[in-house]
């Protein structure tokens, strides 16, 4: 493989299929959630329908971005006309096939414009056209729901593995390294260290020793997946970016580390690694040049500590994926004790482009000290949940009143989540910062991972931080003593706030603990475990005083505060409850109203649902 | 729960044998082949019962306590068999006030296992689980996706019969 024949390459498939003028092209959204709601019928009926018709392809995508819209088609005419169609089924599939496909007038019921609104008169025919999207900046993501993921040949068209290309014939490995350090990219996988920085350090004795490069593809955080959508949708674009590292670094071996509960994306990363070896893109003498470079997948096994760079490298080798302490850093020391970069995925995805567009290119978007773009997963109480990619600096009330639509049902904001179980939440106050690293820090979140989780007056935020801490509790490793005993310890004063049995003097235990985790832990699953007490303890104080002084939730959550009662001015005495209560705990005579006794009662709402009347109330 | 022992008894079967014998040979000399080689043999046989980590630990020369450890670490590595139907009890609140304790000791009576075990012959698994939401049914317990509820401790004999 020579650049000529990526551009041959490029040529023909951009004239053949994605810029072609004689077919109508039929996209098919094929990521895990698409998938999950029903799309791959919608693919089986397109193409049943299109059989036999040279003027009409169908072909599968990524993750187009609006998981709850999905299933989506998006049609594109010879004319280039796009057309995007949400929820569709298979009968909406056929719809859509005989009067825009054969017929060519689009299904206006369909349209992406009934559920999105473009923020002009016209409704919008196509994503693009929606402010969901025109407000977004897709670099990383600039290849999910256009390409089709399993045809290499796509990804070449386009301009895949021209950077790697253009770096192995034009570049320098420290000019590589310069245009890293140049760009202002950081790390995407939550901590944001400088990623040129990183190969720097991994950078020294070239030739002389054996490195690695890896990718960080355990997304364990609940609700993040934009690494998933990433290695779905446009799996080739990290392959292309480890392989520039490797060679920036002098690395000739990579592993992506990839979580098994994404089965889709390890069976699209296996495709494009045999592809990549087809082509000699990966594999000996790449480019015709002395550098070669391979890559194997390992597949995680269910720990999320894992996602901490030393534990999976210990995983990696064969261990039980627990931490050690740094230094000495992974570029001194990493896998198999030999210098090693890990960057996350979508750090990776971003690679290919800087690369080719320049260090300046990157640097000129975002913030003074964040450059470039984040994608988010957005997702609780928002109307449009799914994948976004906005340029840093974008503030959240733009991400969410705008991109995300506001939140359903006209409840209020109150705060939104980032950075999962390490973060923080951002509260009202500061809906007008411009997202960036430093920012959020600042304000005592951070940026993880990407999880956007927007919660409105309902969610009690004491119950959100016991919620994720719960969660670091089960998946601590249990190496180092403040995460595997002080994260428990956390988690019990939680318990005892939330149940009323906490006392102002439990307060203090909490916060002080938190901050002795926070100093004392081994890995940064520990540090950052506190993080969800903390910020909420920082903003939403009087909600825990509430807990424990007036022993009431305020948001009517915590079920050991609430008291039901059945208001004897609406209860018809008819004895519905009595006979649902599974714990016995209603009584009454027939025709009378009914009373529950608190003492008996465990608060299942089971005897809401029951009563015609409504007349059981939760106070 | 008492120290969990290995009641199904470990068949092995030949054709098994050698295919975990040629991921062993495939793996053998590369770094960190452990990880990987447990996953497949995890295909291979459903579980890891000690008898596989044995030859495991045999194949790639590795202390069978390294490999009991790796095992034990990640959630996706399962010691036990699963069972064709698999049985879950419901322990929330609502259900455990209902007696759902009582349902759970009359099926490890009838099944004879504990909870986290498979019966010999593979039909029955057990386990527990939390609140599944469905508290004005309570006690509950699920086979598959069957859902039981009101269970008295007498009719789970009856019930199990049902699938045997």
């Amino acid at each position: 493989m020579k650049l000529q024949d990526l551009n041959s390459i490029k040529e023909r498939v951009l004239s053949d299929v994605l810029e072609t003028t004689e077919t109508t092209r039929v996209l098919v959204g094929l990521a895990t959630c698409g998938i999950a709601s029903g799309a791959v019928p919608v693919m089986e009926k397109l193409t049943e329908l299109a059989a036999g018709n040279e003027k009409i392809s169908v072909s599968k995508t990524g993750c187009i971005g609006i998981c709850q819209y999905e299933p989506i088609v998006e049609v594109i005419t010879p004319d280039h006309q796009k057309t995007t169609y949400v929820k569709v089924t298979p009968e909406k599939a056929e719809i859509i096939f005989k009067e825009h496909l054969l017929g060519g007038v689009p299904v206006q019921d369909y349209l992406v414009g009934t559920v999105l609104p473009s923020g002009e008169d016209a409704i919008a025919t196509c994503l693009e056209e929606t402010i969901f999207y025109k407000k977004q900046h897709r670099i990383a993501l600039r290849n999910c729901g256009r390409i089709d993921p399993e045809q290499i040949d796509q990804y070449i068209a386009t301009d895949g593995y021209q950077a790697l290309g253009k770096a192995l014939t034009s570049m320098t490995p420290d000019d590589v390294i310069q245009t890293m350090l140049d760009s202002g990219l950081r790390g995407r996988g939550g901590a944001g260290f400088p990623t040129g920085l990183k190969w720097k350090f991994a950078s020294g004795n070239r030739g002389n020793v054996q490195k690695y490069v890896c990718c960080n593809a355990d997304e364990g955080d609940p609700g993040a997946f934009m690494d998933r959508a990433v290695l779905e949708g446009d799996p080739h674009a990290v392959l292309e970016a480890m392989a520039i590292a490797g060679y920036a670094i002098g690395a000739s071996m990579g592993y992506i580390y990839v979580r098994a509960e994404y089965p889709t994306a390890i069976s699209r990363l296996r495709i494009a690694i045999d592809q990549a070896k087809e082509l000699g893109l990966l594999g000996e003498n790449i480019f015709g040049t002395d550098f070669s470079f391979d890559i194997d997948l390992r597949l995680g096994s269910g720990a999320f500590v894992c996602g901490e760079e030393t534990a999976l490298m210990t995983s990696i080798e064969g261990n039980r994926g627990e931490p050690r302490p740094r230094p000495p850093f992974p570029a001194v020391k990493g896998l198999f004790q030999q210098p090693t970069i890990l960057n996350n995925v979508e750090t990776w995805a971003n690679i290919p482009r800087i690369i080719l567009n320049g260090a300046e290119w990157f640097a000129s978007m975002g913030t003074e000290k964040s450059k470039g773009t984040k994608v988010f997963a957005l997702g609780g109480k928002i109307n449009n949940t799914g994948l976004v990619e906005i340029e840093m600096g974008t503030t959240l009330r733009e991400v969410i009143e705008e991109i995300g639509g506001g939140i359903p049902n006209g409840k209020a904001f109150k705060a939104a989540q980032t950075g999962g179980p390490s973060g923080g939440c951002i509260s009202i106050d500061n809906y007008d910062v411009p997202i960036d690293y430093d920012n959020l820090i600042a304000i005592g979140s951070m940026m993880g991972s990407g999880g956007l989780i927007v919660m409105d007056e309902d969610n009690c935020m004491v119950d959100i931080a016991k919620f994720f801490l719960e969660f670091t509790v089960d998946e601590s490793c249990g190496k180092c003593t403040p995460c595997r005993i002080g994260t428990r310890r956390l988690l019990e004063i939680m318990e005892k706030i939330t149940s009323g049995e906490a006392s102002m003097k439990d307060l203090e235990h909490l916060e002080e603990l938190a901050t002795y985790i926070k100093e004392d832990a081994l890995c940064g699953l520990g540090q950052t475990a506190p993080n969800p007490v903390l910020s909420t303890l920082r903003y939403f104080r009087h909600e825990y005083e509430a807990h424990i002084k007036n022993k009431k939730c305020p948001a009517g959550v915590c079920k050991d505060l609430l008291v039901y009662n059945i208001n004897p001015h609406i209860c018809v005495g008819c004895g519905l409850c009595k006979s649902k209560c599974p714990v016995g705990a209603i009584f009454g005579t027939l025709r009378k109203p009914h009373v529950i006794n608190p003492e008996i009662c465990i608060r299942c709402g089971t005897c809401i649902s029951a009563c015609r009347q409504e007349a059981v109330e939760v106070v | 729960m008492k120290a969990a022992q290995n009641i199904v008894p470990f068949s092995n079967d030949p054709a098994k044998e050698e295919r975990l014998q040629g991921i062993i040979d495939k793996y053998k000399e590369e770094k960190g082949a452990l990880i990987p080689v447990l996953q497949q043999a995890q295909d291979i046989y459903g579980y890891l019962p000690i008898e596989v980590q044995m030859a495991v630990a045999k194949g790639l020369d590795v202390p069978l306590e390294k490999i009991y450890g790796v095992v034990t670490f990640y959630s996706f590595f399962n010691l036990y068999p699963k069972g064709n139907y698999q049985i879950s009890v419901c322990l929330g609140t609502a259900c455990y006030v209902k007696g759902s304790r009582k349902v759970l000791d009359c099926l490890q009576e009838t099944l004879n296992i504990e909870p986290g075990q498979c019966t010999t012959d593979r039909s029955f698994s057990l386990d527990t689980c939390r609140c599944i939401g469905a508290c004005g049914l309570a006690p509950v317990m699920l086979i598959n996706d069957d859902v039981y509820g009101r269970v008295l401790p007498a009719e789970v004999p009856e019930i199990i019969a049902k699938y045997q």
